[in-house]
């Protein structure tokens, strides 16, 4: 039964946003907890912890993030506990967004000159105060460009979930076409919604970029 | 323990995951250099072409930056044939990451081609070179320099994308690990498997480009 592509399979489309949109919140809440953590085990003063940190974006740079999800959905099943894919998807999403977070902020952290921990050093501060009073500030400004740019990846990222079967906006738009075989309105429709989130944010993160090459200058 | 690893079904079918890893090079490396002739084209076009031209491949470049990836394969792998383009999953899927990859690299070489002095193109002006030898010799090779690092991590990018493609069974890697799941049940075990040779390919790649890199760009820069 072939249905004609109607108001109704439009509204379906559509309305799946909020899945896509929740998905990549979340992953990119849990990523940026993550990712500060990666961030300063990355730079940290312990060798082992900065060799912990770079294996871990080693491995999530260096391999799929198809595989990254399928290995969380099919590693819990093979543990034996039931993961829905909504679960599995931002658990993924999650530890890739941790991995490259911490990789930007680390170059972010790495790019406040080396006199500031100095500074902060010979004024007596500790860690804690040194990464919240002296660094952070700075590195933040610094992260803002390539951050945003990340979250556009993560937004684009989301719609792997639909492989291992949420129903986010391009699994939306495969269950419209199935249904209707209307290939090129339904994921022509469906790419023009991630446009609407995701240029947006392209140019918010190439305005920041701008801004902060002016103010360098 | 309620669980088990069954590792043998998986490594018993090591020529499939072979032949799979050899296509995902295949497509990677094919996707690579058309894609640099697109992306060269493209940033050539928006730093010295007329302005609609410039207009088109705005469009072009935004519209690949701000969609997935999963949704351009749809579109092209399903959309085109309503068109009356029919393509065969390879085909498809060798023209979405061309068609990928063209814009992230071509906004990479864009940056590198306006990066280069305004001087040196008028020296070789000066010295009588041909446009096309300026081009070559003092624009392209210095922009392709400078960009390098990030080109190469885009192009590492394109290869892990490509398990992607499975989604259209292109008989690459991840659509070989597909085959092998439904037929074996163990899906851990052969998603492990494979995410170890993707990490083994991509390494490979790292050191294809090092070695690309020291053997072209390591002409003295100043």
């Amino acid at each position: 039964m072939i249905r004609p592509f109607g108001i109704n399979e439009a509204f379906f489309i559509i309305s799946a946003i909020q899945w896509t949109v929740l998905l990549s919140l979340t992953a990119f809440a849990g990523g940026a907890l993550g990712g500060f953590a990666i961030a300063l085990m990355r730079t940290s003063p312990i060798p082992a912890l900065r060799r912990i940190a770079s294996g871990f974006i080693q491995v999530f740079q260096g391999t799929p993030l198809l595989m990254q999800l399928f290995l969380v959905f099919f590693g819990a099943s093979a543990m034996g506990w039931k993961l829905n894919p909504w679960v599995a998807a931002a658990i993924g999403l999650t530890l890739h967004a941790s991995a490259f977070l911490g990789e930007i902020w680390r170059g972010s952290i790495e790019t406040v000159p080396r006199g500031q921990w100095e500074a902060a050093h010979a004024l007596g501060l500790r860690y804690r105060e040194k990464i919240r009073d002296v660094i952070l500030p700075q590195a933040i400004k610094l992260s803002l460009a390539p951050t945003v740019g990340f979250l556009v990846q993560l937004i684009k990222g989301t719609s792997l979930a639909a492989i291992i079967g949420f129903t986010e906006l391009t699994r939306a738009g495969q269950i419209v076409n199935n249904a209707t075989f209307q290939p090129f309105l339904v994921f022509g429709l469906v790419g023009a919604l991630y446009f609407a989130l995701c240029w947006p944010l392209s140019m918010l993160s190439a305005h920041l970029e701008r801004r902060l090459t002016r103010a360098s200058r | 323990m309620g669980f088990q690893f069954r590792f043998e079904p998986v490594l018993a079918a090591w020529p499939e995951l072979l032949e799979g890893a050899w296509l995902t090079i295949q497509l990677s490396l094919a996707a690579m250099a058309i894609g640099l002739v697109v992306a060269v084209l493209c940033a050539l076009a928006k730093t010295s072409g007329p302005k609609p031209v410039r207009v088109v491949v705005d469009f072009y470049i935004e519209i690949v930056r701000n969609t997935p990836f999963l949704v351009q394969i749809f579109f092209i792998y399903f959309g085109l044939p309503a068109l009356g383009l029919r393509l065969s999953p390879g085909n498809a899927a060798l023209l979405a990451l061309v068609f990928n990859v063209g814009a992230y690299a071509a906004e990479i070489i864009r940056s590198g081609i306006e990066a280069v002095p305004r001087g040196q193109i008028e020296a070789g002006i000066a010295l009588g070179l041909k446009p096309l030898s300026i081009f070559r010799h003092i624009v392209l090779k210095p922009a392709l320099r400078a960009t390098f690092p990030a080109l190469t991590s885009q192009f590492t990018l394109l290869m892990l994308s490509t398990s992607v493609l499975s989604a259209i069974s292109a008989d690459e890697l991840t659509s070989m690990a597909n085959n092998i799941q439904s037929r074996t049940f163990s899906s851990f075990e052969v998603y492990l498997v494979v995410t170890v040779i993707y990490f083994a390919i991509y390494m490979l790649f790292s050191a294809m480009f090092a070695l690309i890199n020291r053997r072209a760009f390591s002409y003295p820069s100043k």
